[in-house]
Order: C-alpha cells, then structure tokens, then sequence
C-alpha cells in the first residue's frame, strides 16, 4: 500500500505535523488486552456497583427502574439500527427515518402537541433548549421557573443562560406544587417562558392549566417537562395551554445506564416548527410515487444554516428514541394505560403505608403519581445507609437540593416494586428510624 | 484485481423490498391486539379520580399501536432492513470516523452492575462506575495531552457549547468582556451555530491556498475582541495545518482561548496532541475516535479536556480521585464543591453506557494500538487516494488540496458536472447501487461540489480497491449516458425523493 502511496514508511505519512508537536513517545497507557482479559476488568469493575438488581432500589428522581422488555435489546441490537449513521441518504435509510416518524407521532400522542422533533440528547439540556426557542420566538431574555422542575434542568437554564444572556427567577413551593400567586407575581411582559415540571420534582402533580393562564397573559410561553410515563394517565400537556413539553425518555425502554445515554423529547406548537431544535422526519414521496421518510426541516439545522442554526445539535440519541417507541408500542395502547394506573395505586398504597410509619411524615399531601416525598424524624443519610444494609435502596435524599428539607426522601415506585418490596421498605425505614431517634434521644441525655 | 464492478441500472423492474410500501407500527393496529402483561397491581383497586383530581387526567388514552409482540418483531425487522449500515458495507463517511464497532463494548456496557445502576446512587455505593469514569478521563487526558477532563457533554456538539462557556467563563473572571469567536470556512456547522448559542458572534478565517487558515487572515482578524479560536485539526479537509504553533500563538497573544474540535482526533492519535499544539479545550466525539456504534444519529458522547486554567470552570460535578488517609485504597466522588464552575449542561453524570464502551475499547487496543489505529486510517486514507488518482477519477474528480492527507480528503466532483454532466449526488446515489455508503457531500463548503472521503482503520485493501473501482465505473458510465447517474439509485428501498414537498409542506407525524 506504501508503494501505490509512493511513501517508503508510516512515519513519512505524518510528515506535516511539525516537530514542535509530535507526541515523540509512546501513550502513557497500557498495552493492549485481549477480549478476556477487557471483559474481566470490566466485569470486576461493574460488580462494585450496587445496581437495581442487586439491591431493591426506590430511587428516583428523573430516571426510573422501569422493565424494558426484551424485544426491545432485541430490535436496538440489530446492526441494521445500530450502525448506521445521520440519514442524510434517505434512499438507504428508510428504516431508521421511518422509526423516528412512529416515534415523533408517539410522542405527539403523548404530550397532546401536534410537533415532535426526533430527540434530543436527555432531560435537562432539552429544557435549556426550550429556553433558546422561547427567547429566539419572543424576543425576550427572563425565564421563570418553578422550583419543582428538576434541580438538574434549572441548574442547566442557568449554564445555558450565560450565553443566552438570559436572567433565571425561581418560583417556591407551597404544599407541595408550584405557588400560583407567587408565579403570578414573578411573571410579566419581559418574561420569555415559564418553566413547570409535571409531576414536580417531589412528585406532586401541578395543575398545568391554571398556573400557565397568566403566562399566556403576557405572551410567555408556558413550558413543561414532563415524565413521559406519568402521560399515559395525566392530562398531555398540550390540552393544558402548554405551548412546549419536554423531557427525559428514559423511562421509555431505556436503561438507567448510570445516566445516560437515554433520550431527550422535544414536541411544540405548529407555529415554532421552523425553530423546533434537532432532527425531525417527514413523510414524503419518491419519484415513483413511493411512500417515503427524510430529514425535513433541515434549513433549521447547522449543517445547512450553521450560525443560523436553530440549535448546534448534531449526534443525538436515534437508537435511544427507537428503544423508546418500542416499548411504547409493546405496552400499546391499554397496557401503556394499565402501567400508569398500576403505578398510581402502588404509589398510593406505598404513600400510605411509609406515612403509617412512626417517625415517617408525608412532604406534602398533593395528588402523585408515582413519586412522593416525606421527612424522616432522624438523619437520612444515616437511615440510607441502614437500609442499604438490609439490601433496600430507599430513596432520594433531598437535602443537597432542597436545603429546607433538610431529612427530606424521595420514594419512587415502579412496575418493578412489587406490594411485599414497599412493605421491606416501610420496614427497613422504621426500624432504621426508630433507632437513630433512640440514639439521638440517648445523645442528647450523654450531653 | 476483481471482476469489474457493475451495478444494476435504469432497466430494471422494482425490486421486492420497493414493492414493500411503507407501513408504520400505527398502521399496524388492530384493536384489541396487545404485546405486554403487567405484573398484577397487588394493592386496592381504587378509582384513579379518587387519587387525582378529575380534571387533572386525561379524557381518552394515548392513541398507541395495539399489535401482538411477534407483529412488533417482525414490524422493526422489516424495516431495519430498509436501511444501509456499517455491519453490511463500506461507509466512507467523511468526518463521522465510521469505524468497527467491537461487540464486546456492548457487553460489557450491558451487565447489570452497569446497565442498571442508578445514577443517583451513593457514590460510595457506585464506586466501580466512579472509578471507570476517572480511569477514562485519565486515558483522555494522556490522549489530548492537557491535565484535566470532563465527562459531562453528551455529544460533540454538546462540548463545544461547554468549550464556549468556559471560554466566557474565563473570561469573565478575569474582568474581560470579549464578543467573537474566530472559525475557518472549513470548520463543521456545529462550530458556528455553537458560537450563536454561546452568545458570540462568528468571524469567518480564510483558508489559504494549501488548505490551512490564511496566517494574514487571521492576524487581521485576532484582537481584542477576540474570545476564541475553534479549530479542526487535521481540519475537514483532512490536512494538517503546519502552522498551528504561530496560529496559537497569535490566538493566545490576543488572549483568546484555543478550542480544539475533536472530530478528527482519529488522525494523530499517539503521533500529536491538542494539548500540545497549544489547545486550551478540546472536545472528543467517543462515538468516532473511540469506536461507538453510531445508532442511525447517536448515542454518542463529547467529553472534553482542558488545560490548567480552564479547569476552574469546567461542570459540576466532577468525578475526583480521593487518596486514603491510612493507606488504604483510594476511593472515588463527585465533586460538586466548584465555586467557578459553569455548572452543569445536562443530567447526572453524562452517557456513561457510552464512557463503558469507549473505555473497553482503549483497554483493548491500548496506547500502542491506538497509534496503529490512526497509522493505518491514514495509511487507509492514502492508499484510497492514490487509487482514486489512477484513471478518470484523476481527472473528473480531482483531490481539492493537492497535499498528502491524513485520515480523510475531500474531492472535487466540479469537473465531473462540466464535462460529464453528473453532480457529486449523482455520483453519491449511483454509489449506493454499488451497496456503497457515499462520502459526506457539499462538505467542506469552500470545496465545489465536494465528496469527503474517510475510509477508517478498519476497512481492507480489498474494500478500498471497491470503493475506487466502483467510482471509475460510475464516470465510464456518466461518459456513455450521463442519465445513469442522473437517475440513481435503482435498487435502493425508495428511490429519490420529493425533499422540496416535504420542507413546503412538512408531514412530521401520522394523523390517527
């Protein structure tokens, strides 16, 4: 091959890096392994990890341990789905353009908003991404938010602020939900959009409608990030004046992953489909009269519009909004139902029985769906740990984020919890709790 | 050397996948129809009004296909099929690095201790996976040659957004208001829109007559004004710019920052360093350089490393490495304690089933077998031009930099149009009746009527050998009866498309 190059070694191919920037050693890392030896390093590593199927978790807030069936490994797995790139050839990539159409119009079915872009990276960053088009659309920079949208999303408003230029006002709590009064206050005709979360941060399911009203008064756009699994049983946001939703999709047929990658949904009004961020596919014919897929919209992106660009957005989670329409159309259109209804009563019962419990307080007592939060009489991380020790993952501790909660937890229930795993929990947490109050009781008479 | 490669032509009748029309899982439903059993709830069957107030619940369910599991099966079978991927063929896509992608980093990615860790989890209870992650920021950093690495962004795009950030961050700390941000006419689209969102303002360089950025250009250009450089280098034309070190320098006497768009990291790869060539930032796509399935557009990751000055801004929070104080063995945080910190661009702790993939994939090849990998993606890339610049191709689809490229290079298809009467896509959909992919086309902008070609490491002479010939057929034929070409593909699933009626009139979800 150096022959037909006419270059007589490797070296003389990296001719044109200068001498002042050649590396000029070896990397600083190990030597290559072979396959055995890569998988046991790996596997030694993820065994110390202690992961849902390890322990009973009911941890939450914002990705959730959901049962992703085993088509859905089956259908990502395929290298057809899991090695192509970008469709920008559309004759040779029906399939995947196809599966972002089915998955646009899931998720247009599930948010009640006729336009759905074909993901975006995860949660947060799609929230700070509603921000741009709510700022570019009404030409304002103040953005409120509820202090219920995920302290991950508004931590992320304010990073995206900076290049914005936007200013961030964040709105308390009262009894759980999102003070209206106090929003109403906040909101006025500088105001880009209003940020709601549903069901918020600590669970609780906001009344969209009612607190968006005075947005739409002074021309803000109302924006929800919501739970796309609490969807299948909530009111979609779009019958409730929001004019965006997004959200984290990972409850969707994604694995938790320790993160990512899941997916982001982005879905809007008709009129911001010229400034909707990231890919969306369209439904098209080909010279033959075909039924076809391709990318539309694409003067909105960078690789067409570049510092014109709608968004900066190029790679972004294809394979992971496939996992998503899969499960979706594997739980269809009763069971997607039937899980919100079996996670609502489960969580109810749950709810009840941890507030049964001494030394165990409810949060708040708004309506929730599959996440509530109570106060713990004792040290949380201290009861954490307990139950970790008996093999019970019990929750969120709320403390970094919400200060003024300061032994606060957040519980979160899935298909996965069964009525004998809430009753461990409820448990494990007396117990726990019983015993640190009698510590801190004998402490306090040692002092 | 092989038979002469031919493709099937306008003769020819539709195919079985074309008469296969479109159908979506939608399409698919019929009422009453399920895949899913749910768990019993176990719990009192209360009414959900009585949980939730009415007005709080939806009316109606979610219209969702009702088709049986073997019908959703056989449903996303059927339609995989319509696509072209890198398991089946050559992908030559300039500037995506569409490399192999080794099973085992699936594997590994999917044990459980991985797959279904929460990523709240105590750290203290996720030791393995903080550990990973700082192992992997170190590899990186050794890699880029600068000291300290987020994991964070989730993509390349999402990097440079984080890369512009610092920069202002920076910036701002030190009293400094500046407004411009300084990309080549090389530069990839995200550079730009990135600079929008960052709130700068683009300055367009020159390229000079070898490919690289015009020295003068920039030096009229470089002041006090002046943010931030953002960089390719080797650049999208796959040349290396020999000037780089004067570039820094004059970027860093105007106090600008040096961002280094990683895209193309898979060229140097233990020959050259960012960090060395004087970048303050740099942002690696893991899903090119460090071999990620591409999944039809992601998942990827864009980590990014940055030198001693930019780490006080870098997100929070940040996966720290703390020694025993009894000597013991160290353990692992996140480190949320960052006062300058730009904050945080996404949720919890970035892709991390990506950071275990790319992970596998540096422990196998090893720093030894990455330098070979780049080695021989330019070695690959070479040969493949040298090809190309055998018979017509020399002459209708001439190489734009006549300088020796790197990992990929950029043709010209502009006298091919004038005297063959075919366009790069013409050119582009005739390939894929060869069961090619295309290179990236009308990219870089400066390039008329350009094809990006990068072939990767991983592809044999044999298939380079394909690729040339199957372009020397494509011009053979254009030079008989340009209309071959004109009208590709015949064979693919749908042949072209009406892109004009669906951006005038878009169609972006079914009706039910």
């Amino acid at each position: 091959m150096l022959e037909a190059i006419g270059a007589s070694s490797i070296d003389e191919l990296f001719d044109d890096i200068p001498e002042g920037v050649r590396l000029g050693r070896a990397l600083e890392l190990p030597e290559g392994k072979p396959e055995t030896e890569v998988y046991d390093l790996l596997s030694a590593l993820a065994s110390r990890n202690a992961h849902a199927e390890a322990e009973t978790s009911f941890l939450g807030a914002g990705m959730y341990d959901h049962y992703v069936p085993a088509i859905v490994d089956a259908i990502t797995s395929r290298s057809e789905f899991l090695t192509p790139y970008t469709p920008y050839q559309p004759e040779i990539s029906q399939g995947g353009l196809q599966v972002m159409f089915e998955f646009q119009t899931a998720m247009s079915e599930l948010t009640g908003l006729p336009v759905s872009n074909a993901a975006l990276y995860e949660g947060p960053s799609a929230v700070a991404s509603a921000a741009y088009l709510a700022i570019g659309a009404t030409g304002r920079t103040k953005l409120v938010t509820s202090r219920g949208v995920h302290p991950h999303s508004r931590e992320s408003l304010v990073t995206y602020g900076a290049g914005f230029g936007s200013a961030l006002v964040e709105v308390p709590l009262d009894g759980g939900v999102t003070d209206a009064a106090a929003l109403a206050e906040s909101i006025d005709d500088e105001t880009a959009a209003v940020f709601l979360q549903q069901p918020n941060f600590l669970g609780a399911v906001e009344d969209i409608e009612a607190l968006g009203a005075k947005a739409k008064e002074h021309g803000a756009l109302v924006v929800v990030a919501c739970d796309p699994m609490a969807l299948s049983i909530l009111r979609p946001p779009g019958e409730c004046g929001a004019d965006i939703a997004v959200g984290e999709g990972q409850p969707l047929g994604n694995r938790l992953d320790y993160g990512g990658p899941s997916f982001g949904f982005f879905c809007a009004t008709e009129e911001h489909i010229r400034r909707m961020p990231g890919r969306i596919a369209g439904e098209t014919t080909d010279v033959d009269g075909r039924r076809a897929f391709v990318l539309t919209l694409q003067t909105r992106e960078q690789h067409i519009r570049r510092e014109k660009a709608t968004h900066n957005i190029c790679t972004a989670q294809a394979l992971n909004a496939l996992a998503g329409i899969v499960h979706l159309a594997w739980l269809g259109k009763r069971g997607f139902r039937e899980l919100g209804e079996l996670l609502v009563r489960r969580t109810a019962y749950a709810r009840g029985r941890l507030a049964a419990v001494d030394g165990v307080e409810l949060l708040h007592d708004a309506p929730v769906v599959r996440e509530f939060a109570v106060t713990l009489d004792a040290p949380v991380d201290q009861v954490l740990d307990r139950c970790a020790a008996e093999g019970i993952g019990a929750g969120y501790p709320l403390a970094r984020e919400y200060p003024e909660h300061e032994n606060g937890l957040l519980v979160a229930i899935t298909e996965r919890r069964s009525k004998q795993d809430i009753d461990r929990l409820a448990d494990s947490l007396g117990r726990a709790v019983a015993e640190l109050r009698g510590a801190k009781v004998a402490e306090g008479v040692a002092s | 050397m092989s038979e002469k490669l031919t493709a099937a032509g306008p003769q020819l009748t539709e195919t079985p996948m074309q008469r296969d029309r479109a159908t979506t899982i939608f399409e698919r439903s019929v009422e009453g129809r399920r895949a899913a059993t749910l768990p019993e709830a176990g719990v009192d069957e209360r009414p959900l009004d009585e949980l939730i107030p009415k007005n709080l619940l939806r009316d109606r369910p979610a219209q969702l296909p009702e088709v049986s599991e073997p019908e959703i099966v056989r449903h996303y079978n059927r339609i995989s099929r319509r696509n072209f991927d890198l398991d089946t063929g050559f992908y030559p896509l300039g500037s995506c690095t569409m490399k192999h992608n080794p099973r085992l980093n699936e594997r590994v990615a999917a044990l459980p201790g991985h797959a279904r860790l929460h990523p709240a989890q105590e750290p203290n209870r996720a030791q393995g996976a903080l550990e990973l992650m700082w192992l992997l920021q170190r590899s990186l950093s050794e890699i880029c040659g600068l000291p300290h690495v987020s994991l964070q962004p989730s993509a390349g795009s999402h990097g440079e957004l984080a890369g512009l950030l610092l920069t202002r961050a920076y910036h701002a700390d030190r009293g400094e208001t500046r407004t411009k941000v300084l990309t080549p006419d090389t530069a990839h689209g995200t550079n730009p829109a990135t600079v929008t969102m960052a709130g700068y303002e683009v300055v367009k360089l020159e390229s000079d007559e070898r490919g690289g950025i015009a020295i003068d250009d920039l030096r009229s250009k470089a002041g006090d004004d002046t943010a931030c450089l953002m960089l390719t280098n080797p650049n999208t034309l796959g040349l290396f710019d020999q000037n780089i070190e004067e570039i820094a320098s004059i970027v860093h006497d105007a106090g600008g920052t040096l961002y280094y768009d990683g895209a193309n990291l898979n060229a140097i790869m233990g020959h050259s360093r960012p960090g060395d060539m004087g970048f303050d930032i740099v942002h690696v796509n893991l899903h090119k350089s460090f071999s990620q399935p591409h999944g039809g557009g992601g998942p990827g990751a864009g980590p990014i490393a940055a030198s001693d000055r930019i780490e006080p801004f870098l997100p929070r929070p940040q996966v720290v490495r703390r020694e025993s104080q009894n000597g013991g063995e160290p353990t692992f945080d996140l480190d949320y304690d960052r006062p300058k910190s730009i904050g945080r661009l996404r949720g919890f702790q970035g892709n991390f089933g990506v950071f275990v993939r790319s992970y596998a994939y540096i422990l196998s090849l090893g720093g030894d077998g990455l330098q070979e990998a780049s080695e021989t993606a330019v070695l690959n890339a070479n040969y493949l031009l040298a090809r190309l610049r055998e018979g017509q191709a020399a002459t209708y689809v001439p190489v734009a930099f006549d300088r020796r490229p790197m990992h990929e290079f950029v043709l010209s298809g502009a006298p091919a149009k004038k005297d063959l009467g075919i366009k790069t896509l013409d050119i582009a959909k005739r390939l894929l009746d060869f069961g090619m992919h295309p290179p990236t086309v009308y990219f870089p902008l400066l390039v008329d009527e350009a094809l990006m070609v990068e072939p990767t490491e991983t592809e044999t002479r044999e298939t380079l050998d394909a690729f040339a010939e199957a372009i020397e057929a494509i011009l053979a034929e254009a030079a008989e009866d340009p209309g071959v070409a004109q009208g590709a593909p015949y064979t693919t699933p749908v042949r072209r498309l009406d892109e004009v009626a669906a951006n005038r009139n878009p169609v972006v979800r079914q009706p039910l």
